[in-house]
């Protein structure tokens, strides 16, 4: 099994490098890539079902040392194990990556034909399946970290794809750059966890989490360290207030969105915080719980306003993601996981459908444009609807069980702490969810075309981009999670397939209800499920009227919908004018962005330009002083050199001159002469060495 | 009559050797400097024969003055001959004038 894993980890890596280097030369190379894609989801499916049900209980992993680096002076014993993990929830999220992305290949193969960089297109989406894969499979941080780094980097390659468009390039750019503020919090507390424990494996950390061994000794240290590790997941998943980057991140081909702005790459964050569950604190749940409540409710409320068929789609899936986000902090642990794949599905589809209906309009985005595609568009039609209906909630899909589920968790937490606000925000959120997705769909399908020239010309779309719509579309149903339509905890995947997490962080900083009753029958770590019976049956009382209000809500929002723009029985104009602030404050974003522009860009801004004028003026001026001095000091080393130096050799020259000219009289070549010099010397040397 | 000892010897050699000297010296004529230092040589072997004759060194002073009157024999030979060539060369024997080594 372990096998097959590395296997379908390393499958869309070969896809990746062979697409990239025959790319050129080999027009058709595309169908290799799909075909390992196809590989590999059966590969997945292998592992989920094997896994599943042979080894329902069991965590699987292999290790091996990657790095040794044997007795490290303060440190110690150091080894870095890279490795592989598989329990349920990632053999789970390996089906949902593998399946999305052999369909959005399919689908692409249509969407993109024509495109001058066609195979470099499905070699970018085999290294983001490659990248993903690794982030799911991976059984220490550390790889975690790396193949986080490597989705964002293709999904950096995939939004500006297109980068001859400079929004493209730009929203590229943009989303790199979000995601690294993300990334560095995450690699703090990734260092921090290093420093304490000396091991980037999640079980070793967690071990001796649950043996009382904390960060700098305080629960207060773990509560942070959760806190910027999580960092990286608000960056990843587009969560409030680095969420600026999704909706951007629409400027890259359709395909891509629905595969990892919407679908995988964003729920990375939600499964990092599902993987470190174990270590969250209270005070750490409490404000990831704030921030999933604040991304829920506020790109829900942008979603309402805006007239890109994408950007809506965008700001649900940041709302979507706040709800997971929201789950996990209120500890509805296991809706959580089961919305990511729901959502997964769903959301897929309705890009996959947004990307059908902007393929046929040939690039028109803006639903202002649209309208009356039912008849034209059957099938992508009736797929975006049942997405839609379980995305708002809607009873008989896999959207309302999982989003039930966590409103209900909500309530129940509020009931157990008394933070009502977070309930409030979710079934508030549901509502608007209802009420955008109506509009979207009432706007593009139903009605007169409003722009009758590209309505002529669209037209359904092929058997490969249909098929994985449909596919998508039926997995939205919920007989695929649960036999019972209403109450999904007795179905498969609640009861069998997700497991209730195991806690390691020390129970004085946990929540009342989450530390299990009886202490004396749960040892630390164990298999035991260590939520409390408190919690169950507050989640239990609570479920039914919270189903209730949740489907009133989402059927309030559906009816608004028809109201305003099928029946027209409310002027939209007319309110828009009443609530002209309002309407401008959710149509330009709540002023994120500029907010963003005034303060951190234009600051880093106007700190590199002083930098800069620091750079120039102060550093510029030291090292031209010194410039200065240097030079000054050489001119004076050098008319040193010049006049005593050279003056000094100049008069040995001229001295070694005057003495010849002297002694060259002497030199006459008459033997007469010499003799006479010979006569007068020995007569000297007579008188010197004279003994008389 | 006066006894004629070592001094007086020695005082005609020191005569003869001035005159070579100065004949050495003044001459202009190439073969006048070579008799100059005949002169020279012969002074030489006065003096030899004067300290064999006063001194106790046995033959050996007659010895060396029968050398060097050979060797100025000799001596005499090649310098002439050396004499004629510079003659055929320069057409006349004057030394003041045979300064070709001084450049």
């Amino acid at each position: 099994m372990i096998n097959i894993a590395v296997i379908i980890l390393f499958l869309p890596f070969l896809g990746f490098v062979v697409t990239l280097l025959l790319g050129s030369k080999i027009k058709k190379i595309y169908y290799f890539e799909n075909f390992v894609l196809f590989l590999g989801l059966a590969g997945s499916i292998i592992i989920a079902f094997v896994k599943l049900n042979s080894f329902n209980a069991a965590t699987i992993t292999s290790e091996f040392t990657w790095i040794d680096l044997g007795n490290t002076p303060i440190m110690g014993e150091i080894k870095i194990n890279l490795g592989i993990l598989i329990d349920n929830i990632s053999a789970l999220m390996m089906v949902v990556v593998m399946l999305i992305s052999f369909l959005v290949h399919i689908f692409s193969i249509e969407y993109m034909r024509g495109d001058p960089r066609y195979n470099r297109y499905f070699a970018y989406l085999g290294l983001f399946t490659f990248s993903m894969s690794g982030i799911v499979l991976t059984h220490n941080i550390l790889m975690m970290y790396i193949f986080w780094e490597l989705v964002g980097v293709s999904s950096y390659l995939l939004i500006g794809f297109w980068f001859e468009k400079k929004s493209a390039a730009d929203a590229g750019k943009k989303a790199f750059i979000v995601n690294r503020i993300g990334d560095i919090g995450m690699f703090i507390g990734i260092l921090i966890l290093f420093t304490t424990y000396h091991t980037f494996t999640f079980d070793d950390i967690f071990q001796q989490i649950s043996q009382g061994h904390l960060p700098f000794d305080s629960g207060f240290w773990l509560t942070i360290t959760g806190l910027l590790i999580f960092a990286g997941a608000v960056g990843k998943s587009a969560q409030v207030p680095l969420h600026v980057w999704l909706p951007d991140a629409m400027e890259g081909p359709t395909p891509v969105s629905a595969l990892i702005h919407a679908a995988t790459m964003v729920a990375a964050g939600v499964y990092l915080v599902v993987r470190i569950f174990g270590i969250l604190t209270a005070d750490s749940m409490l404000i990831i719980a704030i921030v999933g409540a604040l991304s829920a409710f506020i790109p829900a409320t942008i979603a309402l306003t805006q007239n890109d068929i994408k950007r809506v789609l965008a700001y649900s899936t940041v709302s979507q993601l706040g709800y997971m986000i929201m789950a996990l902090g209120v500890g509805a642990f296991k809706f959580a996981f089961f919305h990511l794949i729901t959502h997964a599905f769903f959301k897929a589809c309705l890009f996959l459908g947004s990307g059908s209906v902007i393929h046929a309009m040939h690039h028109e985005q803006d639903i202002r444009n649209m309208g009356g595609l039912r008849k034209k568009m059957p099938i992508t039609y009736y797929t975006f609807l049942i997405a839609s209906v379980a995305i708002s909630g809607v009873p008989l899909t896999s959207g309302f069980l999982s989003k039930d589920g966590i409103l209900a968790g909500s309530y129940a937490f509020a009931n157990l702490t008394g933070h009502y606000l977070f309930p409030i925000v979710g079934f508030f959120v549901a509502m608007l969810t209802a009420f955008y997705m109506f509009r979207l769909i009432i706007l593009t399908f139903h009605g007169e075309p409003r722009n009758k020239e590209k309505y002529e010309h669209a037209h359904e779309s092929k058997f490969t981009m249909a098929m994985p719509l449909v596919v998508l579309s039926v997995l939205s149903i919920f007989f695929w999670y649960t036999p019972n339509p209403v109450n999904p905890e007795n179905g498969w995947v609640l009861s069998d397939w997700i497991k209730a997490p195991q806690l390691y962080a020390p129970e004085n900083t946990r929540y009342e209800f989450m530390v299990p009753d009886e202490h004396t029958n749960v040892q630390p770590g164990s298999e035991e499920i260590m939520y409390s019976e408190t919690y169950a049956e507050a989640m239990h009382t609570i479920h039914i009227p919270a189903m209730i209000l949740s489907l009133l809500l989402a059927g309030l929002g559906i009816l608004l919908a028809y109201l305003f723009y099928q029946w027209k029985k409310i002027d939209v104009g007319k309110l828009v004018d009443k609530f002209k602030r309002l309407y401008n404050f959710s149509l330009n974003k709540w002023y994120f962005d500029e907010a963003y522009d005034a303060t951190a860009v234009n600051g880093t801004l106007r700190l590199s330009r002083l930098l800069g004028k620091f750079d120039s003026t102060i550093v510029d001026g030291i090292v031209n002083g010194t410039a200065f001095v240097t030079k000054g000091f050489s001119t004076f080393i050098g008319k040193f050199d010049n006049v005593v130096v050279d003056g000094l050799v100049n008069f040995m020259a001229y001295l070694s001159g005057f003495i010849g000219l002297v002694f060259r009289r002497f030199q006459t070549g008459k033997v007469q002469t010499y003799l006479v010099f010979v006569l007068v010397s020995v007569v000297i040397l007579l008188f010197i060495f004279k003994s008389f | 009559m006066i006894h004629a000892g070592l001094t007086h010897f020695l005082i005609i050699s020191v005569a003869l050797f001035s005159l070579g000297i100065y004949g050495v010296i003044t001459r202009k004529n190439a073969v006048m400097v070579l008799m100059g230092i005949e002169l020279i040589l012969n002074s030489a072997n006065i003096n030899f024969i004067a300290f064999a004759r006063f001194g106790n060194f046995g033959l050996q002073g007659q010895i060396f003055a029968l050398f060097i009157i050979v060797l100025a024999a000799a001596e005499a030979a090649i310098a002439l001959a050396i004499v004629l060539n510079i003659y055929k060369n320069l057409s006349n024997i004057n030394v003041d004038e045979m300064d070709s080594l001084k450049d």
